[in-house]
Parts: C-alpha cells; structure tokens; sequence
C-alpha cells in the first residue's frame, strides 16, 4: 500500500521539503523536457570525439587487420579481451541493481536502477564491439552462429566456451535490454502526455500506448519481478562462462576453479564503481540530489567495499592455491607476478582493488563524494589492471624461454580502448538527454512512505520513542540534501 | 439527454482514491477502470481482477527454448557430425547446459513480454487510450462509465466526498485523439 510508513530508524529514500508526485516528474524530466546545459554539451563533445577516435582505430583495424595491434605469437590475446572482459563486467552492476536488489525488496534501487541499467546496456554494446573487432574480418562473425553451411554442415563446437559466451553475451544483452525497455514504458507515457507536436508523436510511439490502467500494472509488476528473477541467474551465468574462456584452458594463470565466483565478484564490484562514477556526476548536473540521497552513494560504496573483499579473498586464495598446489608452473606465473617484467601492472592490479578499498570501512570515506567518486575510478582502473595481468602476464611467459616476449600496445590498441570509453559516454550522456535517468513511477512508490517529509510528519505525530528519533537524525547528518537546521530546533 | 460518456474522479493521493473506489463499490456503482501514475496495490484486488497469468506463460517459454537448444545441440554433436574429442562421450550433457540455460532464460523473457505486450494491447504506434492526461503525472483517476449509472450527482458527491480534487465529465471516452 502507498501509505504504508516504515520504521522510523531506516534513512530517507527521498529527501527535501513539499515533494509532491508532480514535483517528482518536474525534477527528473527536467533535462528531458530541456535544452542541455553547458556541461552536458562539453561532455558529449569530449565524448564524441572519443567515439570518433574508435570509429577510425577501428576502420584501421579492418583495413590492415589485426597486425596492426601489438599482438605477437606469444601474447596472442591482450588488450582486446582486457577491453572485453573490462566492459562486460561492469554492465553487471545495472542487473544487479535492477534485479536483484529487486528481488530482496530494496527500495534504494528504486532511484538508481534505470540509469544502471542503460549502463549495462552500452556497457554489453562495447564489449561486443571488442569481439566484433577481435575477428579482424567481422563478417567472420558468422561463424559463431550455428548456422547451416556448405562445409558438412560443419557447425559450432558446443563443448567450447567460447561459444557459451556467444549465446550467454547475446542472451544477457537481449534479455537487459527487454527489461531495461519494459520498465522504460510508464515513463515514456509520461514524457508524452506532457508533450506536444512531434515530440508528442515520438514519445507516442515509444511508449506502445501505455495508460496506466489497473490491469497493465499488474501485468507489468508480474513481468519485472519475473524478469528479475530470470536476469538474476543469468547475470551469475554471463561472468561465470566469460571466466571460463579462461578457466578451461591449460594456461598456468587461468585453470583456475575459483575463477567463475571471483570474476562475478569482480564484475559486481567494478559495475558498482561505474555506477558512482556516473552517479555522482549526474547527480549533481541534473540537479537530483534528492532522489539520488547519501544512503545511495553510501550503500554503493558498501557493496564495492563488500565485493571488493571478496576479490581480495580470491587473489589471496589464488596465491595459496598456487603454492599448495606443488605446480612449479603454476607456482612461476604467480611469483612473476611481482618479480616478471609486469610488476607495476600488479601492484596496479591489487592496491587498487584490494587496498584502496579498504580505505571505505571508514564512515567518512564513504559519504565524502569527491573521495568517493576518485576512489570509484580507482577502483574501475583497478580492474582493468586485474584483466590485464591474468591475461598479459600468464600469456608472455611461455613454456619455452625463448618464447618469452612483452606485449606493446600500439596506438590502435589504445585508440579502439580510449575510443570504446568515448561510445560509452556518447551513449550514456544522449540516454539521459531524451530518456528518464531515473525511473519515475518506482520513484514516486517511495514518497509516501520513505520520504523525509513523510517521516518528518510521524515524528511530529509522536508515535516513536525518543532513542528512535534520536538514531534517526544523526542518521540524518551525512545528507547533503537535508536541511539540518530544522532538525536542531526540534 | 446528457452527453456524457465517462465520468472521471481525479485524485491527489492514492490512499483518497482508495476511499473513493471504496465508497463507489459500496453504493453498488461499477467501476470502469483506475489509471495511476505508479502501480498501486490493492485496486486489483478490489475491483475483482485477477491476479495475471504470465508467470505460466514465462514458465511454458523457457520449456520450449530449452527443449529447442538442447535438441538443436543434439542434432549437431550426436547425430549430424559426431567429434571423437579424447574418446569422449559425444552426448556430453554438462557442456550442452550452459547454451541449453541461457536460451531457456531468453524465451521465457523475450514469451513474456511478447506475451504481455500482446495480451496488454501495446506496441509501437498504439494511439494511447488516455483519459486524463495528468494521470501518467501526478493525478489518480477513477473512470466510471455514465451509461446506466444515474443519477451523475450521486456519483459525483461520492467521489468527492473520498476526497476527490475533480470530477470530470467527459464527453468523449479518450482525450489523446488528436
């Protein structure tokens, strides 16, 4: 029920003072309904230039073929899967907020969970472009499908992971995408009935007619939660099969059991960070900080805190593993590490994940917003290191010693990198130009019931116990968005 | 004769609208849809609607494209072109797992949704059936159909009795015709 109140001594989902569901839809279509601002305009500019940059590597790519990446015969994968894996991972966060979190009642994804999910969806386009571009010849793309052909048929091999991860990567972009787009209608209706003119017919047929009728939102709070409850295994599925390109090879560094739990871990963990360092931007450009509160950037930054630990327990298990295992292959490729020709990517690797995270067990790291969002950077360079060194690192030093070689990237390789991030942003920042960043009717679900003036109205009452109030406006403290002196006089 | 075709109560607050489908049912006035900004629980309960049926419809789905994936596998790697791999069985069912579950997670999403869209008359293009235009904003409208539901006074001191903000007589069923 929407006048269901919860317990006083859980944090506000909705800060400010007169909220009305009126003013829910002013404030989140306000970039929609606008013209952007200064900021929007220089970041798709940098973005697009970005993106530019990828369209021509990539050209050069299939114009000369993959020799003009740094690829030798020893290092025969290197910045192509980093990139691949890198992008995947972090479009977990986005099913992660939007089903899971749904499906332990959340309500703080609420406000997060549309942008994360658009997240994952450009974040699953970059990663496929990197097998698009891995081919060298795209066309050969097709050879991935078991598709009839004049050689036998001789079709796909479905013992292989790699063409797990060709179904498992389609499916999860196809089934985020549905959902994503589903729970985009109720929203799309309202940029219509606002509208007018050609926007109106836009929006019009965007929306499919959506009206809001008693039976379309049964209907439509059946197929999110079962949605969710389908997107939650399949997320897990997605990481696990992409580690398994890996973990299913004979490569002293990859054939690693542990590996499927700890690159979901990594993929949630590094998604999070993604999250707030779009969040926290957008945040503040969009003028939202009252549906995007503290307790949001703060339950994040306890999730990459979580997460973040997970993977550290990984590596550390990695390592034991590694020297229990009796494997002198196995106990080289870990030694190398640290005292092989790519220590610096290591120690990138674990100080960024592992021991800057850390740093967020304490309260004030994490619901201090700059730290926070350099700290959600950190975290995302991190991962890209970690990719790097299980692939690079285990890669260069072969069996043969004199197979041994360094991986040097040429600018093609870091012009389609550089350039994938400047697609991302283009896709990011025109998503939240012409669509809701935030999804407003699960938004406007939490006013009556999770909203600081509601609990402002049950203090007032004087139902709870004084210790109650009290835990509940120190809670209050970190908000920026909350007007403290208020909260003195009382 | 009035021309009215529907009569809409609007309301500022979901729990008022409550009250006013409460106080429509009581004195036996039949309710012709609510349209809402957000979903609301408990209105489907109270007008009797039953609960929606698309979970069967996710679960028949995914039965069929994981049949399909395994049987298409089957037919590759058993039947059409059997791989000696290490003298390994060719009807390797863990390796067929991963693809059969990730095309069972696909049908039963893609069938339900299809499913919903088709059942729920939504596709692009669709001329939105609206009311009342503020009800995908900010507004909870109860529509009741006029014809057979005399005298309209009645239905309109009820409706504002619950609390209603406005209530709308409207000559034509949908507003958003152009």
């Amino acid at each position: 029920m929407a006048s269901h109140s919860e317990s006083i001594i859980r944090e506000p989902l909705i800060t400010g003072k007169n909220i009305t569901y009126g003013q829910i839809t002013d404030d989140i279509l306000r970039p929609v309904e606008n013209m952007p601002g200064k900021a929007w305009w220089i970041g798709f500019t940098v973005a697009s230039l970005g993106a530019l940059l990828w369209v021509f590597s990539i050209s050069y790519t299939f114009w000369y073929g993959i020799g003009s990446w740094g690829l030798n015969k020893t290092v025969g994968w290197a910045w192509d899967i980093t990139g691949f894996v890198w992008w995947v991972g972090i479009g977990h966060a986005g099913t992660l907020i939007s089903a899971v979190l749904l499906l332990f009642r959340q309500n703080w994804r609420n406000s997060i969970n549309r942008s994360a999910e658009a997240m994952t969806i450009f974040a699953v386009i970059c990663a496929a472009t990197y097998i698009g571009a891995h081919m060298g010849r795209p066309w050969m793309a097709l050879y991935s499908l078991p598709l009839p052909n004049q050689y036998g048929s001789l079709w796909v091999n479905f013992n292989s992971p790699l063409i797990w991860d060709v179904f498992a990567i389609s499916t999860y972009f196809s089934v985020s995408l549905v959902f994503w787009y589903t729970g985009l209608l109720p929203d799309l209706a309202s940029i219509r009935d606002r509208a007018t003119g050609l926007r109106r017919r836009i929006y019009s047929v965007a929306s499919f007619g959506w009206t809001g009728s008693v039976k379309t939102w049964q209907r439509f709070e059946t197929v999110s939660l079962i949605l969710a409850g389908l997107s939650t295994p399949l997320v897990l599925s997605v990481h696990t099969i992409v580690s398994m390109d890996f973990a299913t090879s004979l490569e002293p560094g990859w054939h690693t059991t542990i590996f499927p739990p700890y690159f979901v871990a990594g993929a949630i963990f590094s998604g999070f960070a993604m999250v707030q360092t779009l969040l926290l931007v957008t945040r503040k450009v969009l003028g939202l900080e009252n549906y995007i509160t503290m307790f949001h950037i703060e339950s994040m930054n306890k999730i990459i805190l979580v997460t973040g630990s997970v993977v550290g327990v990984a590596y550390i298990t990695e390592f034991f593993i590694a020297y229990y295992s009796g494997g002198e292959y196995e106990q080289y490729t870990f030694l190398n590490r640290f005292i092989g020709p790519y220590w610096w990517a290591a120690c990138m690797m674990y100080g960024c994940n592992v021991l800057m995270t850390q740093m967020m067990w304490s309260k004030k790291v994490r619901t201090n917003i700059p730290i926070s969002w350099v700290l959600s950077i950190i975290v995302n360079i991190g991962m890209w290191f970690e990719r790097f060194v299980i692939i690079v690192t285990s890669l260069h030093r072969d069996y043969i010693p004199s197979s041994w070689a360094m991986f040097y990237p040429t600018w093609i390789d870091v012009g389609v990198f550089v350039g994938s991030i400047g697609i991302f942003f283009t896709m990011f920042l025109l998503f939240i130009r012409v669509l809701p960043s935030v999804a407003i009717a699960e938004v406007k679900l939490l006013l009556k019931s999770s909203s600081e003036q509601a609990k402002k109205k049950l203090i007032a009452k004087g139902h709870f116990e004084a210790e109650h109030v009290e835990f509940y406006k120190d809670n209050l403290i970190k908000f920026d968005s909350v007007d403290h002196s208020e909260y003195e006089k009382a | 004769m009035s021309s009215t075709k529907y009569i809409l109560g609007i309301f500022d607050d979901p729990d008022e609208m409550m009250h006013g489908i409460d106080g429509l049912q009581k004195n036996s006035v039949p309710i012709y849809d609510v349209y809402t900004p957000m979903p609301i629980h408990g209105i489907d309960a109270k007008l009797g609607i039953k609960d929606s049926r698309l979970g069967y419809a996710a679960f028949m789905f995914g039965c069929m494209g994981g049949t399909t994936i395994f049987t298409i596998v089957y037919y590759f790697l058993v039947h059409d072109w059997p791989m000696d791999i290490g003298g390994k069985n060719f009807f390797a069912i863990p390796d067929f797992i991963p693809v059969t579950f990730e095309w069972t997670v696909l049908f039963a999403s893609y069938g339900m949704a299809f499913t919903f869209f088709f059942a729920t008359h939504l596709f692009p293009g669709r001329a939105p059936r609206v009311m009342d235009l503020r009800a995908t904003n900010d507004k909870f409208v109860i529509a009741i159909d006029a014809k057979g539901n005399i005298p309209h006074e009645d239905i309109n001191n009820i409706l504002k009795e619950a609390g209603a903000v406005e209530v709308k007589h409207n000559d034509r069923k949908y507003v958003s015709y152009e």
